[in-house]
């Protein structure tokens, strides 16, 4: 049933694991529950029933400090995980892990902890408030924990200098931009130093230049931060540049996880590769999946093995036949032109 | 269900069903005479007796009825503590300062805020909500009322506002929460919200009247009781509406179930619930009129008093006054609502600032009035009146025209009402119960079907079928003529822009016009009798045909009047075939609104001598007798209810048809 290139070690809720799901499901409907443990996992049948199984059988494992990003089509069920996830929503069946406590049996009032002190949220329509200023707006989720006003607004002022908005703290959310609004989305979520950070669809309400701008206020932000990151998207090149690992949905189910590399070169499916293909490899492809191992002689350009092909590209303009690799700066092996082009001309690596 | 009637063969049988159930009701009241007399006459014998029950009821409540200890009289006297306290205070401030009767005479101890205190302070108010422009137009509405001289009688009023708009928003609140909360106590609270709103304000004044006693309490009451539902409505609405991601933030910061209601829920619904707030306004000075015949006094004192004296002068300005206080009271929470949006630019003036500003002007004004009295009271000799001039305008219209205008009455009278009222009154009960339940179900299904009966069955059975068919008549026949002027007026201002700009503020202002005033010049002229209430619910009603008439007509796509044109119709084409086929819905909803206009108005014409079901309120009201006036209220709402539901499920089955509306 699962095709995806997780191996079965890393389900385990292992140290380096923040978030774990089980089996998730989540079935819309009346009486969702008595219909699933009748029917079981038979999509058919459930919607014979009326009802919707917007999430199946979800395993995956979110690894510490990681930005993993949950990418497929609208009605995907991309939300639907996500609220399970933080449990706004109740599952019909499966197991949420978070540091190892299982969230469906904590009581309401741990929940409530949990949410307050480990979770942050952004929203995909900000969900600001709107007779709140911008510094009340973040110190909000501190104000509910009833910290002291003084402490909760120098904590605000702090994220709201950190979003790049300082001077607009006394501002209402209808005074600002859309790109604005969400830094102060993005600034109120930070508030409470979350462990554990969730974002809906951050940019999909504005427009392609400020989504741009944002990204790099997000890769900016978490490269200080090092949160552990759920971030959900339409948008596949918003995934390729910000996602550490991918997890592409579809009617529910997870088609497969991996790396942006992963799913390009070796998609799984027949939909991942149809979702991936319009993606040039040598944007995703590293320069590690071509590397022959070996001594790097004396002379040659060294590139870290992160960079992708696309980046890499440049050095071979000066008529270069091979360039050396690095990796934590030590040398590992040489990259040929002959493979580069290759890749770049679109055949296999 | 109908809906599907566009298929020729089902527009066929629903038409033959249609034929099928008139051509029976026909027979029956060509020839049931001799063989159902009791389907023409409801037998005496069957009829409930209602109102006895009812006065019954009201009479034990205040007499014996008790919770344990505490007698149900105790409780309504501890309820009109409750609003008596504040309503003194208020009364003290702004009208009549602290008293004291001594020997028979009375004494001004402390006097209250001068006329120049009291526009400062509004006018203060209004600059913080909205800058100096507003604060120019209350000050206006202010100087207005005092040079009419009626500036004691508005701050009689203002008084009982400002005691009843709080109450009636913090429990509309309240109600509305508990309905939002709990789908229950929603159900249950819907119909009766539904009876408050149709009933006529008259039903429940002589209960009031009972159980508070004549006085300005028990008009707050009847206010509130008028003006709290839409408040209601509007809190379970926009908490509803608020979006779910802000549902999910309040979740996502953990905020407990208390913090998520009033620190995200409502603070987020706010300009819809400011909107409630200023209904809640408008209605209370609405109710002003009717509530000073349970003793309010004030404004609505000086109108009714006018309308008895037929001096149409005195009570025009008192009633231009209201609508001063209107306006001045409507921008102003307006103001407000949208200050608090956060869309009013900082200012530098602080908070402060303005209250010792205010506190300034009372206390100063009131010192320099101890001396010089034209501070503390608009000098009478500075008081205008257009009273003499509205009189003479009358008279000699009445002299003038008076061949003319009895001609157009008689004639009006002997052609459409009389006949009209004949025929509907030797329409048999039976016949039309079942017509109604027939209409019902085709329209809206079974249970429609059964409403529509019912209710009307009870009209009968309590004995109030004639009366009920004379108020079915004034009304309907208002309606048609009231739609006959909308119409054309509609349809001509829907497409010039100009010209809509212009009759909205007419339609705007006659809106805000208590109705009152519409009857006094009517009865100058034409004496009383159904012909000036037909006229006097017309001008009242025809408000509304136009108003909605002009939303559905450029409500229609104007690709399709393109595309029609394109076909080479011609404008009579695109009118009749397109514009106003498109707008029916529209206008079938209009006519709704018309109807219930002119119910509330038909009411009030009671004043001038009808002979229907709203003579009975009135009368009822005069004598003090609950049971009848409620049962004559309960009849005039389920008229209303009636034709509300029927008209509602064919304004519905006619978007369906039209294809506008989908899952909803
Ligand atoms: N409360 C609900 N009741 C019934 N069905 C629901 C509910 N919420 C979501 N669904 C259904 O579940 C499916 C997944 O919805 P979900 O909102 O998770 O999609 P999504 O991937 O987030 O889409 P989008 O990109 O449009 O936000 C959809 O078919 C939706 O109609
Ligand atoms: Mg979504």
């Amino acid at each position: 049933m699962r095709r995806g290139q997780i191996k079965p070690g890393s389900l385990m809720s292992d140290d380096s694991a923040t978030l774990v799901c089980r089996n998730l499901w989540k079935v819309f409907g009346a009486r969702a529950t008595e219909a699933f443990s009748t029917a079981g996992g038979d999509a058919a049948r459930l919607a014979a029933l009326g009802l919707v199984p917007a999430v199946r059988a979800v395993d995956l494992s979110v690894r510490r400090g990681e930005i993993f990003v949950i990418m497929g089509l609208s009605g995907s069920g991309k939300s639907t995980l996500v609220r399970l996830m933080s449990r706004l929503i109740e599952p019909t069946a499966g197991q949420v892990l978070f540091n190892g406590q299982d969230l469906l049996t904590a009581t309401e009032a741990e929940m409530t902890q949990i949410r307050r002190h480990k979770m942050g949220m952004v929203f995909q329509h900000f969900a600001l408030l709107p007779h709140l200023t911008v510094l009340e707006n973040v110190a909000f989720p501190l104000d509910v924990q009833g910290v002291a006003r003084a402490d909760r607004e120098a904590r605000a002022r702090e994220m709201i200098a950190l979003v790049g908005l300082a001077g607009r703290e006394g501002a209402y959310p209808r005074q600002l931009s859309g790109g604005q609004q969400q830094r102060v989305g993005i600034a109120r979520s930070l508030a409470v130093e979350p462990e554990l950070w969730f974002l809906d669809e951050p940019f999909s309400a504005l427009d392609p230049l400020i989504r741009r701008e944002l990204q790099d206020e997000f890769i900016r932000l978490q490269s200080r931060l090092q949160k552990t990151i759920i971030f959900i998207t339409h948008d596949f090149d918003e995934t390729i540049r910000l996602a550490d690992r991918i997890a592409i949905m579809k009617d529910g189910q997870i088609e497969q996880i991996g790396t942006p590399q992963d799913l390009v070169l070796h998609p799984a499916t027949d939909y991942v590769r149809a979702f991936t293909g319009a993606v040039a490899k040598a944007k995703v492809a590293r320069l590690a999946s071509l590397v022959t191992p070996g001594p790097v002689p004396e002379g040659l350009a060294l590139l870290p093995a992160r960079a992708t092909v696309a980046e890499a590209g440049q050095a071979f303009l000066d008529g270069q036949v091979q360039v050396g690799v690095e990796e934590n700066g030590r040398p590992i092996g040489t990259v040929a032109r002959e493979d580069v082009i290759r890749l770049l001309l679109g055949g296999e690596a | 269900m109908i809906g599907a009637g566009s298929l020729p063969a089902v527009a066929e049988h629903s038409r033959l069903i249609w034929g099928l159930a008139l051509a029976l009701a026909v027979a029956l009241w060509l020839w049931g005479q001799t063989f159902l007399p009791f389907a023409f006459d409801y037998p005496k014998s069957a009829q409930i007796p209602a109102a006895r029950w009812i006065g019954g009821a009201i009479t034990w409540l205040v007499k014996e009825a008790a919770i344990g200890p505490i007698a149900f009289a105790d409780l309504t006297r501890a309820f009109s503590a409750l609003i008596d306290g504040p309503y003194q205070s208020a009364l003290g401030l702004l009208a009549d300062g602290v008293q004291r009767q001594e020997a028979g005479q009375t004494l001004q101890l402390v006097p209250p805020l001068s006329w120049l205190a009291v526009i400062a302070i509004m006018a203060l108010f209004a600059h913080w909500a909205g800058g100096a422009g507003l604060a120019a137009l209350v000050a206006g509405c202010f100087v207005f009322v005092a040079i009419f001289g009626h500036w004691h009688a508005t701050m009689v009023t203002l008084a009982s506002i400002v005691v009843a708009v709080p109450l009636g928003v913090v429990g509309g609140l309240g109600l509305g929460i508990l309905a939002w909360r709990h789908p229950w106590f929603d159900r249950a609270l819907r119909p009766v919200l539904d009876l408050m709103q149709t009933m006529p304000v008259f039903a429940y004044l002589v209960p009031i009247l009972i159980l508070f006693g004549f006085g300005p309490t028990a008009a707050v009451i009847a206010t509130l009781i008028y003006a709290t539902p839409p408040m209601t409505r509007i809190t379970t609405l926009a908490l509803s509406r608020v979006p779910s991601e802000t549902h999910d933030l309040a979740t996502m910061v953990g905020c407990t179930p208390r913090q998520r209601l009033w620190r995200v829920l409502v603070p987020s619904a706010r300009e819809p619930l400011l909107v409630g707030v200023n209904q809640v306004i408008m209605l209370s000075l609405n109710m002003v009129i009717i509530a000073s015949m349970i003793g309010a006094g004030g404004l609505g004192f000086e109108v009714l008093n006018a309308l008895r004296r037929l001096d149409f002068g005195t009570g025009l300005e008192a009633g231009l006054a209201i609508v001063a206080l209107a306006i001045a009271l409507d921008r102003l929470s307006q103001a407000i609502a949208h200050r608090s949006a956060g869309a009013a630019p900082k200012r530098g003036v602080a908070r402060h600032t303005y209250l010792l500003a205010a506190l300034a002007f009372a206390l100063g004004t009131g010192l320099i009035g101890l001396i010089l009295p034209a501070v503390q009271t608009y000098p009478e000799a500075a008081e205008l009146s257009t009273s003499p001039f509205w009189a003479a305008l009358v008279e000699w219209i009445n002299i003038t025209f008076f061949d003319t205008l009895e001609a157009v009455k008689n004639a009006i009278l002997t052609w459409i009402l009389m006949p009209a009222k004949r025929f509907l009154l030797g329409l048999p009960w039976l016949g039309v119960v079942a017509l109604l339940g027939f209409a019902g179900w085709r329209l809206g299904g079974l249970r429609l079907g059964l409403l529509c009966s019912g209710l009307s069955f009870l009209i009968a059975a309590t004995g109030q079928w004639e009366k009920a068919m004379i108020t079915v008549y004034l009304c309907g026949i208002s309606t048609l003529i009231a739609m006959a002027i909308g119409l054309p007026i509609a349809i001509w201002v829907a497409e010039r822009d100009r010209w809509w700009t212009v009759t909205r503020l007419v339609i705007d202002t006659l809106q805000t016009l208590p109705s009152f005033v519409y009857l006094m010049p009517i009865v100058m002229l034409f004496r009383v009798g159904d012909f000036t209430a037909m006229i006097a619910v017309v001008a009242y009603a025809v408000v509304a045909s136009v108003r909605y008439t002009v939303l559905g007509l450029q409500g229609v796509d104007p690709r399709l009047i393109e595309a029609g044109r394109a076909m080479g119709c011609t404008p009579w084409q695109i009118l009749t075939r397109m514009r106003l086929k498109l707008a029916l819905p529209e206008i079938i909803l209009g006519l709704n609104q018309t109807i219930m206009f002119a119910l509330s108005m038909l009411v009030i014409t009671a004043l001038v001598g009808t002979r229907d079901l709203g003579q009975d309120v009135y009368i009822a009201l005069t004598k003090a007798n609950p049971g009848n006036g409620l049962v004559a209220g309960l009849a005039i709402a389920f008229i209303a209810i009636i034709a509300d539901r029927l008209l509602s499920a064919a304004a519905r089955s006619a978007r369906e048809k039209l294809g506008l509306e989908g899952a909803t």
